[in-house]
């Protein structure tokens, strides 16, 4: 098989060609590593590891041959530069961490791996995965390889933090990959990239090994180009770890079984009013009727709902995920690892050390964290977000009384030119106003590709589902795969591959 | 070619705590962040800025609304208070940025 059909075919079809010996994991990554090779220009990778790559498909051959192959076995993934990987370089987009190799492994990372997972090499983020366009790294921006059709030649971003992992799965240049989301860095870059991604409950996945921004809101989960490939993979890296005390010792569904070929019938699907915000704009809300139409024409039902206290989940959301993250990253200090610039004395060296090792958007949030959580605001800013917090996932367990999931729009746009909002926080923050209520509800959520807008850019729709009942949201998001039928491929890859 | 929606509150009242360059000063060093002056006066509307906009939440009554901090239904639970690992002084070293005979280097603390 040439590259391009090997990169263009899911993973469940790859696996079936692999089983059927169509071709060889080594060939099926080494196709993948020549598209890395080929769009190097989007700058999605930090550390591409194309030899340990090739070294774990051959191992994988050879497992398949002996009939011991894992639920993943030979399938290449991009990881995102936040899970420490043992031996390779971990940098959370950072330059406090450029040259840290970690000494352990995440066990989400390690979980894929003890399914045969091939990994290609660790893909880039907003710097410790805070932001919403993969432009706060330190080494530099991720673009994304759609383009719309009115203006070809602006550059757009893949969105955040997690945009390494959407770009590269949309670009054919890995079937897969891993991220984490905090507040929206799964889906939104999933809707961006018009690929999948889901975030599930918290406590699904274990932390062990994924550097910390926030650590009550942080959440592992997967990227992919089918909702089946997405629950393939989330079955593979979710289940409790004695090493992460929030993981839950609770039975992992088979998610790809639970799927039932996306049977919506009878489903109950909310419809939260809240989420139709004041100057939406007409594309987004367009999407949003076909997905309530797609539904309900296989036989859901659409119930209207009410999340009253929603709409304070962007303010509590910037007051609790910058406390937690001042508090996480107080540990970069330049002695035990990372980068140290010396200062005459040692609080100097970690002044130096700091400012010189943290990009601005994470130095604004350490302060307005330390702000927030000093003598005499502590009750006033992060007690009260917390009371929010409380509210905002009483509307949620109240709503799940009436319905079975949520359906809402998922981006406040398509994705936009690079640059673009980079001066105004406040703008940027509101860039996830429809994905982060879910964090601070601690709830699962998976962005589906559901159609382009009049400028060829996809558009995504969420999926929100009860605590630990993603294999609901996975067979309501494979209904709406199945009715939206998105096929469309980003503008960069006819030519590119043509040629 | 995309539409930002604006929901940013109106001006608030003046109860707000001011974000002064002496505020902004004080935090960066409680933060160990060392920052020129410069830097310091663009931090300051950003930060104030984000503090304004966190200012809405204090329309809702939380009167008896007990903090959320665990969001899931996981019981916390000990583990036998045993050794689990042990012997990795070469690693736990491995990326320090200045070691000798086991032990971190860092700049001098007391004069």
């Amino acid at each position: 098989m040439t590259q391009k059909s090997l990169t263009h075919l899911s993973i469940t079809e790859a696996l079936a060609g692999l089983s059927k010996k169509e071709f060889s994991a080594v060939e099926y990554t080494r196709a993948h590593i020549e598209a890395t090779e080929q769009n190097r220009d989007l700058n999605c990778y930090i550390t591409e590891t194309p030899d340990i790559a090739l070294r774990q498909a051959a191992e994988s051959d050879a497992r398949r041959a002996k009939g011991q192959a894992g639920l993943l076995d030979g399938v290449p993934i991009a990881i995102k530069d936040l899970f420490c990987t043992q031996g390779v370089r971990t940098t959370a987009a950072s330059r406090i961490l450029d040259q840290f190799v970690p000494e352990y492994e995440s066990t989400v990372t390690s979980k894929i791996f003890a399914e045969g997972a091939v990994m290609l090499g660790k893909v880039n983020l907003d710097s410790f995965g805070m932001g919403s366009t993969t432009g706060s790294s330190a080494f530099g921006q991720t673009f994304n390889p759609w383009r719309s059709t009115t203006s070809p030649d602006v550059k757009l971003v893949p969105g955040g933090s997690s945009g390494g992992s959407s770009a590269v799965v949309a670009a054919r240049m890995a079937p897969g990959a891993l991220g984490t989301d905090t507040g929206g860095s799964i889906r939104q870059p999933a809707a961006f990239c018009g690929i999948s991604g889901i975030k599930p409950t918290y406590g699904r996945c274990s932390r062990f090994g994924v550097i910390a921004y926030a650590s009550s809101l942080d959440q592992a989960g997967v990227f992919a180009r089918t909702v089946e490939d997405c629950a393939l993979m989330l079955k593979s890296i979710s289940g409790y770890d004695p090493k992460d005390s929030t993981s839950a010792n609770k039975p992992v569904p088979d998610f790809v079984a639970g799927l039932q070929g996306g049977n919506v019938k009878r489903l109950k699907v909310g419809i939260p009013k809240e989420y139709r915000v004041e100057g939406m704009p007409q594309e987004i809300d367009e999407s949003w009727h076909k997905g309530t139409q797609w539904l309900k024409d296989q036989g859901a039902e659409i119930v209207d709902i009410s999340l009253p206290h929603v709409k304070y989940a962007l303010p509590a959301y910037y007051i609790l995920a910058p406390c937690e993250a001042s508090s996480n990253l107080a540990r970069y200090d330049g002695v035990r690892y990372g980068r140290r610039i010396e200062g005459k004395d040692l609080k100097e060296t970690y002044e130096l050390t700091r400012a010189h090792g943290f990009q601005d958007e994470v130095k604004r949030r350490i302060m307005v964290g330390t702000y927030a959580l000093s003598a005499g605001y502590y009750d006033a800013y992060y007690v009260k977000a917390q009371k929010l917090r409380r509210l905002i996932r009483d509307d949620y367990m109240k709503a799940f009384e009436k319905c079975d999931v949520l359906l809402t729009p998922i981006t406040p746009s398509a994705a936009f030119p690079v640059g673009q909002n980079e001066d105004d926080p406040i703008k940027m923050y509101l860039e996830d106003i429809f994905t982060i209520s879910l964090n601070l509800a601690g709830l699962p959520g998976m962005c589906v590709p559901a159609m382009l807008n009049a400028e060829g850019l996809p558009l995504g729709l969420q999926i929100i589902g009860r605590p630990w009942d993603e294999e609901t949201v996975l067979r309501a998001a494979r209904g709406l795969e199945i009715a939206a039928d998105f096929r469309a491929l980003p503008g960069m890859l006819g030519t590119k591959m043509a040629a | 070619m995309t539409t930002i929606i604006s929901c940013i509150p109106p001006a608030l009242p003046s109860t707000l705590p001011v974000m002064d360059t002496k505020t902004v000063k004080k935090v960066a060093s409680l933060a160990r962040l060392s920052m020129t002056d410069q830097e310091l006066e663009s931090y300051r509307p950003k930060l104030e800025n984000i503090l304004k906009f966190v200012e809405q939440l204090s329309e809702v009554n939380t009167d008896g609304v007990e903090p959320l901090s665990n969001v899931v239904d996981i019981a916390l639970t000990l583990r036998t208070d045993t050794l689990t690992d042990g012997d990795l002084q070469q690693k736990i070293l491995a990326n320090a940025p200045e070691s000798t005979e086991g032990f971190f280097v860092v700049p001098k603390v007391v004069e």
